[in-house]
């Protein structure tokens, strides 16, 4: 809401600075979003005559004229085209500031000059402001102004505060409200306005029109003037520039009137051209099935019958509360008037007003909740307006339909309750004086208060508190930290410490963190060759999308993992490592809510980075985590993965099954062109819950070796196929429990070796906690775990 | 052999006896004819004190330490001079064994202290040399290891969650994609109420939504927790904004709830400072605004004096000296109603935050894009 100062002024008076002014309205509750200086940077400029104009001596496109600014008569050389002998101009002065600098006496080809004739440009004011200034040219009164006058007052230069207003206060969309919040924090006296209307036409408004509320839930009260006489012609410039500083456009003066009201009252307004209501009539109704109205922007809307119209005995003449229509419009033609002042059903205004996509000054009020009482004041002022503008002559009454239902109007202050809550000792008195300053009726014996019509957001204990709080500055409020309260324990829960470790660990094995949106483009399952029955391609939909890109939540992380990666690769970086522990979110037949589970996504590329190196992640995680048992599976089916490099991560329970934990593997060669990454690119997705459910933070101490280890080497040909994990098992298996310890530390393959057969080298550690082992012992193994794998996997020792 | 030689320039002897023992001395170690050294003791002793001194003088030429392997083996070794004497004292009488005896293991130990000291002094400067060589560039870079990064918005989390941690909280969880009724209704915001415009929503159908704020987390704990409750809830929110260096669709709050008998909004205040000194600094101050939120009365935006600054005005708070940083009140008694809990006997505060503004305004970020565009050489810098 932009308040221009003065306006306020009409109600309060601000003896204080505006910096002060502005804080202090900030401080009581009224944000100040900013202050604009219409008149910043000029200075001397004033209402100048033109009373002779000449062509100059010594240039065509000169003219040297006599300006009569007041207390003198200047010779002034222009080139503007636009002015003429008699015009009212703004004059910058010898001495003048404007925003592009500081006017001196000069002469231009010879003849003197004391002063410069100014567009509204050199004035750096905007063409919303001054909508009739020409398009290339000196700016031209078009209203009768003394010369000398100063030219910020000539066209009202004001201060402008811009407030944010909260959705609660629909009472301080209003320069009127906002004097009213402006004199309690200020502790000034608000002038309350005195309207008083001549009522000069003859007859009664009654006599002239019937008002009928076919649903008054959605329309309570519906209140009407009529005039008569009616002469359109633009309103006076101090209007035109209140409503422009305001940020609305002047149009005529009927219109700049109701514009006018509702800036000043908070009670939005509509004129209708008489004439145009067929029977005189005016009713209030919901829209019929198929009807059509053409707004005042030219546009056709469908209604529908949810949606509230004021019609004639007809047809729909306005859309209520949001926009007039333009069978009704008041033009040049009107002669008679009625004028609405009405209160409508916030919530019916907000749906008919996204429905249609209009949001009016109007709309943007009514659905906040008006306070119904308003519109006998904002017609009177109406009418008060017309008349001191000449604009027509008010019809004696106002057709007034009131189907108001009574809402709580009283409440009790409690101060002990008050102060209990906030945790302060304001006195009672101090209380009520507040809420007096606020146009609460306040009974200091029973302490009941009665509560304004315009403050319909005062229910409770709560609401009063906020009052007093504001007005005595929350800041002034002592602070405390629960004092007296039982102490609590914070802790993280176990799943939050085990997302730590994960995060720790992470970061600790060279993987950085990343964040990703949660939404996505449909088109990612393609890229990362889901097939077209794929359950991950069934995704929660947004139905109201920024676009495209972002219109599905993600049932996977991968797309995202893979763009992060492609984005850094196209930007020349060597290497990137990155992990993400976030969620995906699938729909769950049934139920309202997707489940929505987090996913730790790892993906890497570029120098050391391949297979190996991210399993071995893993396997520090599984370490960090206290994951004992799990094992890796070739995994060929995941149809984003290379099919031979891939792997399943399968958590092993307690009863010995085997549940799938996530993958990792290097990305399919396909895939990894379709979204631009390198060649080997590698990417892991686990399931968080999966894997924290076989998780343990316990650690249990194991004594350090007390006697001697006998290390020894094995290696072996086996078939190609043949995976060591299985060797390794088997010879853990065949070991006995004086193996402590196997490694593998060479895989060879190549003429040594006969083709289709590898050699596979692994180191052994044999130990016993009470004794020292002899060799006997050992060799013994030694030939188990050969037999063994000579056995199982027809191995030949090497 | 220098000792023959050495024996024969002596030309008597004091006594018998050291004649005899040196006759069995040569014989064992020479092997010469004894009917030509016929010496007596002090020749004897004489020799073996110029032995030690002539060997000493040699030490102090030796600069390897195989040379003085082979000066030890010379004079101590099993067949060396020293060894030799000492091996052929069986020869002397009675009497004259421990005179020479003891002459002999003098000089030994002064060979042994002699080679030690050497030996050290070889070791030392060898141990010199080998440092000298193997001396290194150490502005040479070193090689990393490249741990890896927290993201900034974890690191900023984090550190708020260790704040309130220590105060008490517990870190509450709910869903993202969320229910009208937590996300609003059950924080007295009904269908169609104008409040709602402020949050700019994501809609999945007519019921469900992307939650605007971590607020329904609130909403959620109440219906399932008795006071007194003291929880934080971070979490991902969505608003309809689109992409640009200010704004994101996808952010991060942190919301904080307290219900309990008497709780006041003093209390909110006092909290509030804490977590502002917590994380912007301890000279950190915190103003409040009264503001309006539908679930929460009184309610207030909550400015920290400028980091950049301090509070006397600068560009990062456009002048203002305060930055606005959360919004913050008392709960209100609907939403206690709405979450079973009398609102006549309890009473609460609740607040929310940002937490990508704030890890800008941290780390001096100045696009809110970089948070999601996982630059390695972004993410590497915090």
């Amino acid at each position: 809401m932009k308040a221009p100062l003065n306006w306020l002024k009409d109600f309060v008076d601000i003896n204080v600075g505006i910096k002060e002014y502005v804080n202090a309205m900030t401080m009581s509750g009224s944000k100040v979003e900013g202050v604009e200086d219409l008149g910043e940077g000029i200075e001397k400029v004033v209402v100048g005559r033109i009373l002779e104009m000449e062509a100059h001596p010594n240039a065509d496109r000169l003219k040297v004229c006599k300006v009569d600014v007041g207390s003198e008569v200047l010779q002034i050389v222009t080139g503007a085209p636009n002015v003429k002998t008699g015009d009212l101009i703004p004059l910058a002065l010898v001495g003048a500031k404007l925003p592009g600098g500081q006017i001196k006496a000069s002469k231009l080809r010879g003849v003197e000059s004391y002063g410069m004739m100014c567009s509204i440009e050199e004035m750096n004011l905007s063409r919303d402001y001054l909508p009739d200034a020409p398009e290339d040219g000196v700016y031209v009164f078009s209203e009768e102004l003394k010369p000398g006058t100063d030219i910020k007052e000539a066209l009202h230069l004001d201060q402008v505060v811009e407030f944010e207003i909260t959705s609660n206060r629909p009472d301080c969309l209003s320069v009127y409200g906002l004097a009213r919040e402006t004199a309690v924090t200020l502790g000034v006296p608000l002038k309350k306005p005195d309207i008083r209307v001549k009522e000069e036409a003859g007859g009664n408004a009654s006599d002239h029109v019937t008002i009928e509320i076919e649903n008054p839930e959605l329309c309570p009260r519906y209140s009407a003037r009529i005039v008569t006489d009616v002469k359109i012609e633009p309103s006076p410039y101090w209007m035109q520039h209140r409503l422009a500083a305001a940020g609305m456009r002047p149009i005529n003066n009927i219109v700049d009137i109701t514009n006018y009201v509702m800036l000043e009252l908070g009670q939005p307004m509509h004129a209708f051209d008489f004439s145009c209501l067929t029977d005189s009539k005016i009713v209030v109704r919901t829209a019929r099935e198929g009807e059509i109205l053409k707004t005042l922007d030219g546009q056709e809307r469908k209604l529908d019958t949810s949606m509230l119209v004021i019609a004639d005995s007809q047809r729909p003449v306005g859309i209520a509360g949001v926009m007039g229509g333009e069978n009704s419009e008041v033009t040049d033609q009107t002669r008679m008037l009625l004028l609405e002042s009405a209160n409508f059903n916030g919530a019916s205004i907000r749906v008919t007003s996204k429905k249609l996509g209009i949001r009016s000054e109007a709309s943007g009020r009514f659905e906040k909740g008006l306070d119904p009482e308003n519109t006998i004041k904002a017609l009177d002022r109406c009418a008060e307006l017309i008349e001191l503008l000449g604009a027509g002559k008010v019809v004696r009454g106002i057709v007034d339909c009131n189907m108001t239902r009574k809402r709580q109007d009283t409440i009790k202050l409690d101060p002990d309750r008050i102060n209990a809550l906030l945790g302060t000792d304001i006195p009672a008195e101090k209380m009520i004086e507040i809420f007096r300053a606020l146009e609460f009726e306040v009974d200091p014996n029973t302490m009941m208060m009665k509560i304004p019509s315009f403050r319909s957001d005062i229910e409770s204990v709560a609401d009063l508190s906020e009052e007093v709080a504001r007005f005595y500055d929350y800041n002034n409020i002592k602070p405390s930290l629960l004092s007296g309260k039982e102490s609590m324990r914070g802790r993280k829960s176990y799943k939050q410490r085990m997302e730590d470790v994960i995060r720790n660990t992470m970061c600790a094995c060279g993987m950085n963190e990343a964040f990703t949106f949660s939404f996505t483009s449909p088109g990612v399952f393609d890229k990362i060759n889901l097939p077209a029955d794929h359950p991950l391609r069934k995704a929660v939909v947004i139905s109201n999308p920024l676009g495209e890109d972002y219109s599905i939540m993600r049932t996977t992380t991968l797309p995202d993992m893979l763009r992060v990666l492609s984005i850094n690769y196209s930007r020349k970086i060597e290497t990137a490592r990155l992990f993400e522990l976030s969620s995906v979110y699938h729909p769950v037949d049934g139920e309202e809510l997707p489940e929505e589970k987090s996913v730790l996504t790892l993906g890497m590329y570029g120098v050391g980075c391949d297979f190996f190196e991210l399993k071995g992640v893993v396997e520090e995680l599984m370490t960090a985590m206290g994951i004992t048992s799990y094992e890796f599976k070739p995994e060929r089916e995941e149809p984003s993965f290379h099919p031979g490099r891939t792997a399943s991560l399968m958590v092993i329970k307690s009863d010995g099954t085997q549940l799938k934990a996530g993958i990792l593997g290097e990305i399919h060669p396909e895939v990894a062109e379709k979204t631009e990454c390198p060649e080997r690119t590698y990417a892991a997705l686990f399931e968080v819950a999966v894997l924290i459910d076989a998780s343990s933070h316990s650690r249990k101490f194991k004594a350090l070796p007390r006697f001697p280890a006998v290390p020894r080497d094995i290696a072996v040909v086996v078939r190609d196929e043949v995976y060591v994990a299985d060797l390794m098992k088997a010879i853990v298996k065949a070991g006995g429990e004086i193996l402590e310890d196997v490694s593998l530390f060479d895989v060879y393959k190549g003429s040594q070796v006969p083709e289709g057969m590898k050699s596979t080298a692994f180191a052994l550690s044999f130990r016993s906690a009470d004794r020292t082992l002899k060799d006997e012992e050992v060799n013994t193994a030694m030939e188990k775990i050969l037999k063994s794998l000579e056995y199982q996997f027809d191995a030949r020792l090497r | 052999m220098n000792i023959g030689g050495t024996a024969k320039t002596s030309s008597y002897g004091r006594s018998c006896f050291f004649v005899r023992a040196y006759y069995a001395l040569v014989l064992e170690v020479a092997g010469l004819n004894i009917q030509n050294y016929i010496v007596g003791v002090f020749v004897l002793k004489q020799q073996l004190e110029s032995i030690q001194k002539k060997a000493l003088e040699k030490l102090e030429t030796i600069t390897d330490i195989r040379e003085l392997e082979d000066f030890r083996v010379a004079y101590l070794g099993k067949k060396g001079e020293l060894t030799g004497i000492l091996k052929g004292m069986g020869a002397l009488s009675p009497e004259e064994r421990p005179l020479i005896g003891q002459l002999a293991n003098e000089v030994r130990n002064a060979l042994e202290e002699g080679i030690s000291t050497t030996r050290g002094r070889l070791l030392r400067a060898a141990r010199e040399e080998k440092i000298r060589q193997e001396t290194l560039d150490v502005t040479m870079p070193g090689r990393a290891k490249k741990l890896g990064r927290k993201h900034p918005i974890t690191i900023v989390l984090d550190e708020i969650k260790d704040i309130f941690l220590g105060m008490g909280y517990e870190i509450a969880e709910g869903p993202e994609v969320e229910l009208d009724y937590f996300n609003f209704e059950a924080l007295n915001m009904p269908k169609n109420h104008p409040a709602r415009d402020t949050q700019d929503t994501f809609y999945i159908t007519e019921d469900v939504l992307l939650r605007t704020h971590t607020s329904p987390v609130q909403a959620r704990y109440m219906k399932d927790h008795k006071p007194p409750i003291r929880i934080i809830c971070p979490g991902r929110v969505y608003r309809s904004d689109a992409v640009d260096a200010t704004h994101s669709p996808i952010f991060h709050q942190v919301e904080g709830l307290v219900v309990d008998k008497g709780v006041t909004m003093g209390d909110l205040i006092g909290t509030l400072q804490v977590f502002a000194k917590g994380v912007f600094g301890e000279d950190t101050r915190i103003r409040l605004r009264p503001h309006h939120f539908n679930f929460t009365e009184p309610s207030a935006e909550v400015d920290v004096s400028c980091w950049g600054c301090g509070g006397t005005g600068c560009r990062i708070c456009k002048g203002e000296g305060w930055i606005e940083i959360l919004g913050a009140g008392m709960v209100h008694p609907n939403v206690l109603r709405e979450g079973g809990i009398d609102p006549d006997v309890y009473s609460g505060f609740a607040f929310g935050l940002g937490i990508d503004r704030i890890a800008m305004g941290k780390f001096g970020i100045d696009d809110m894009r970089l948070l999601f565009e996982n630059d390695i050489r972004f993410l590497r810098q915090f």
